[in-house]
């Protein structure tokens, strides 16, 4: 079975625009973030001009720039209408950006399987590829939820860097399957495996601007209206994004890791035998088991629950990395 | 109605503490109450989130270290490079943490937590699912969501009443009245609890499916050449590792043949598959002399009655001809153990006992195996994996072998201290032979194959199968489905006015979705806003569960 090599320059082409994508959505997420606190989140701030209102020249007192007139004389100047929209048209180009670099991931992935014919889940590479896809997809489906778009630089960090890992050291062009992975085990335990991982890598995120965010609301008014840290969501938003994401991934975890046991029971002659990988996926399994019952238990919701969940993140970036790179065991991506 | 129908059911709940006796206890019963109150900790949710906790903090040295289990060369390496660290380390378990009492004592309190977590819960699930929903409670505007609605104008409380029910379809519910008021309490999500407990108490099945493959499995290697005859017992395979309770001697021998090894490799040696075709004999099969044929690939193992036959690795043996200065003519075949992709393999023929006059006359062949040979300046590779042009480099030592550590390699410190002497090397394809000065004559005649096996046994893996589906299958129930609680209070306005009904809602899981839940459980009063005001039977739609 050869290698098609029109599918497989298409692959490596959607890879390259994927990645674009992402370092140019990232930038555009950045701007919006480190730009003035003027999104709509705050057009509702009134301010009486006169009173230190905010005037075109930007100091106390000059000419109001639209005097909304007030029955009783007070004008009111909404933020928005001063503030540059263009903050946010950064941010709307980013989330736009980033469906398109989706799209061109999703496609890299799609030739590559063509080119192939099989998965394309058979190497780092191709891996990590999926991973950022679906890091990618989650952020794109919880964006259109909750409209919490805040999020997206800091998500997009991290799928940006991996793109690049990806597309650099990892590379390794399209070819077939060595033996061993060469199996419908493959298909059905990396696919389960790069899903979860990706959706609990978002899910970690999610809980690390928890305790933020949760941080900043302690010292209260300061942060509310001095630091660019307070247009992150809610911290029960980011709690419920948090936990959503996590348990939606969770049992796909669970799913992975028992598809996992059946391959190595064919493969290796035993269904689990503590290999490095394994040790990995056990650890964060029952780590998410615990911020599972940290939810529900009383006196851990909220911050302990969400440094649980930092803890899984913490895992799964142990298992897809340092595990990958650094001991060797049988599987054999490593 | 009590803060304990508020939260969850687990015993967590501080009014489930039972309070203090008041009673002077004696001795024995202070003890008692001691342990109880240790019990009462050990199964509180609290300990369950630490034990997890360092169960999955116990795990890490697993992966930071190398282990026995897994690695034991490199596992004794690594106490040699640590003098001072690694026996201290070794002797704490920390190479074998999975075996380690350490790792015992925390999992196995944990499920003791387990245990008397789940047994109580099952118990007052299975109470549960008997009561009627509770009595509605005297103020609904106390509840986290309330609403106060009036009914269409013309609907008696009875009528309402009916309506709301008829709309309640999936939900337990109870019709209690109040003089002229009726309510009804009514509950959903019972399966959360299925789920939950189902998965609880898969994790128990998986553990002790777990622990019974240890005690009653085995597991066996052995390295096989193709033609050769070999019966499976304890004694013949080259690792054995028994479960706790089995001593080799109930094994049933497997006897099997290899004829064939078939790979296919990528233009790049990459293998893409391995078969290997065999006969083999079982039970009285070993009396008849009954053969039967048998195929193992790389992930597809022979499954026999119960015991499982896997092919692990395979590798090249060369076989050798040495003529004696005597005249006498011996043949000798060595196991090469693979070093690269390239299947280039090394290993060592060492013969004891050559039929030469004097001491010290013991001979080693040091050598290198190469499938597909490639010789550049001297030094032999291999560029393929398979045997297109198999060579061999030698190198032959004379004298002392000593004692010997590993079958693949002679004993350095007997070449260090001259007590084997260097008699020469050579590159060799088959047919081709080299002298040595004394007259010995070594000649490359060919290879054999080998194959490594493992038969694995272990009777319980169908049941930390099934475990392990029923855990998910609760594990998904538990987190998809919502348990909620609405009552509604219907009452007749006053003078022939509308009828008034107040609802009131709890979200017993997840309480961020309820909003939207709870003005739909609204709208099913006729009349209410969103209610479509029609025959009860349509008002299905409005709920999701
Ligand atoms: C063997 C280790 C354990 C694991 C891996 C584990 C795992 C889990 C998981 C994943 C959940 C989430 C499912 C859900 O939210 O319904 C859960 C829930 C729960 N677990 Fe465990 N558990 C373990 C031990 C225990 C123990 C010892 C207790 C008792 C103290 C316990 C009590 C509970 C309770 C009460 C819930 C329900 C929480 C809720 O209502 O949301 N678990 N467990």
């Amino acid at each position: 079975m050869a290698v098609n090599e029109t599918f497989a320059s298409l692959s490596d082409s959607g890879f390259q625009a994927a990645l674009a994508g992402y370092v140019v959505a990232l930038g555009c997420y950045a701007v919006e973030f480190a730009s003035k606190r003027t999104t709509t989140v705050h057009t509702a701030e009134r301010v009486p001009v006169g009173v230190g209102a905010l005037t075109a020249d930007g100091t106390p007192g000059g000419r109001p720039v639209v005097p909304t007139a007030g029955g009783n004389g007070i004008g009111l100047v909404t933020k928005e209408q001063r503030g540059l929209p263009w903050a946010e048209r950064f941010g709307r180009a980013g989330f736009v950006v980033t469906v398109i670099a989706l799209v061109a991931n999703i496609f890299s992935m799609l030739m590559r399987g063509l080119a192939t014919e099989r998965m394309p889940l058979g190497n780092l590479y191709e891996f990590m590829s999926m991973i950022c896809t679906v890091g990618t997809a989650a952020l794109v489906v919880v964006i259109v939820r909750t409209n919490a778009r805040t999020i997206g630089m800091f998500v997009m960090l991290p799928i940006a860097l991996l793109a690049i890992l990806s597309g650099t050291v990892l590379y390794v062009p399209a070819g077939e399957l060595m033996a061993s992975l060469n199996n419908y085990w493959l298909v059905i335990h990396v696919t389960a495996i790069s899903i979860s991982s990706g959706v609990l890598l978002f899910s970690g995120i999610a809980s690390v601007l928890y305790l933020i965010r949760e941080r900043g609301d302690r010292q209260g008014k300061v942060f509310q209206e001095t630091s660019v840290w307070a247009k992150l969501p809610t911290t029960d938003a980011l709690d419920r994004i948090a936990y959503r994401t996590a348990i939606i991934a969770f049992p796909v975890y669970t799913f992975a890791v028992v598809a996992g046991a059946l391959w190595a029971e064919v493969a290796w002659g035993r269904y689990w035998g503590w290999d490095p990988k394994e040790i990995g996926a056990f650890m964060t399994w029952v780590v998410y088991a615990c911020y599972l019952h940290a939810r529900a238990t009383a006196g851990w919701r909220g911050r302990r629950a969400a440094w649980i969940s930092m803890l899984g993140f913490a895992t799964v970036i142990f298992n897809l990395f340092f595990v990958n790179f650094v001991t060797t065991g049988l599987h054999s991506y490593a | 109605m009590s803060k304990r129908d508020v939260t969850h059911l687990h015993g967590d709940d501080p009014l489930d503490e039972v309070p203090a006796e008041v009673w002077k206890p004696a001795r024995g019963q202070k003890v008692l109450a001691f342990l109880r109150n240790i019990w009462r900790q050990l199964t509180s949710m609290r300990v369950a989130l630490v034990l997890l906790f360092l169960l999955a903090l116990a795990s890490l040295p697993g992966a930071l270290l190398p282990q026995w289990s897994l690695n034991r060369v490199k596992t004794a390496q690594y106490i040699l490079d640590h003098p001072t660290m690694g026996p201290i380390l070794d002797d704490l378990g920390f190479f074998a943490v999975f075996g380690s009492p350490w790792y015992a004592a925390i999992y196995l309190l944990l499920f003791i937590s387990l245990i008397g977590c789940l047994t109580p819960r099952t118990f007052e699930f299975i109470r549960q699912l008997r009561a009627v929903p509770v009595l509605t409670p005297r103020n609904l505007a106390r509840m986290p969501h309330h609403e106060k609605v009036e009914a269409s104008p013309g609907l008696p409380p009875v009528e309402v009443a009916d309506r709301v029910e008829a709309g309640l379809r999936r939900w337990r519910k109870v019709r209690r009245s109040e003089g002229d008021t009726l309510t009804i309490s009514a509950e959903k999500g019972y399966l959360r609890e299925v789920g939950n407990l189902v998965f609880h108490i898969s994790l128990v099945g998986i553990l002790v499916a777990i622990a019974v493959g240890k005690l009653v499995g085995y597991e066996g290697n052995v390295v096989v050449r193709l033609g050769e005859d070999t019966c499976l017992t304890a004694a013949s395979y080259d690792d054995f590792r028994p479960g706790l309770l089995i001593d080799g001697t109930e094994l049933k021998p497997i006897c099997v043949t290899v004829d064939s090894f078939d790979a296919t490799y990528t233009d790049a040696g990459i293998a893409t598959a391995f078969t290997i075709k065999f006969r083999y004999q079982l039970d009285e099969d070993l009396n008849t002399g009954n053969w039967r044929n048998g195929q193992v690939q790389i992930n597809e193992p022979m499954r026999f009655d119960g015991e499982r036959l896997y092919l692990l690795g395979h590798g090249f043996a060369p076989k050798f001809q040495v003529t004696y200065p005597n005249g006498e003519v011996r043949d000798y075949i060595q196991n090469f153990q693979p070093t690269d992709p390239m299947l280039l393999s090394e290993g060592a023929v060492k013969i004891p006992d050559p039929p030469v006059e004097g001491e010290k006359k013991q001979l080693a062949l040091v050598g290198i195996f190469a499938p597909d040979t490639f010789v550049h300046a001297g030094i032999l590779t291999s560029i393929f994996p398979a045997p297109n042009n198999p060579g061999v480099a030698i190198q032959v030592y004379q004298g002392d072998l000593g004692p010997s550590y590993s079958v693949y390699q002679v004993n350095q410190d007997q070449i260090d201290n001259g007590a084997l002497a260097d008699r020469g090397r050579a590159n060799l394809l088959p047919g081709e032979s080299m002298t040595i000065e004394d007259g010995t004559k070594i000649t490359f005649t060919g290879y054999e194959q080998w194959v490594s096996l493992q038969v694995s046994y272990d009777p319980a893996q169908g049941f930390a199968l099934i475990f392990a589906i029923t855990m998910i299958a609760g594990l998904m129930l538990s987190l998809t489905i919502k348990r909620r609680r609405v009552w509604y209070r219907i009452s007749p306005g006053a003078d022939g006015a509308r009828t008034v009904v107040e609802v009131g809602g709890l979200a017993r899981t997840d309480q961020a979705g309820y909003g939207s839940e709870f003005s739909s459980m609204v709208a099913l009063v006729p009349g209410a806003p969103g209610s479509t005001d029609v025959p009860a039977e349509r008002a299905d739609s409005f709920y999701a569960t």
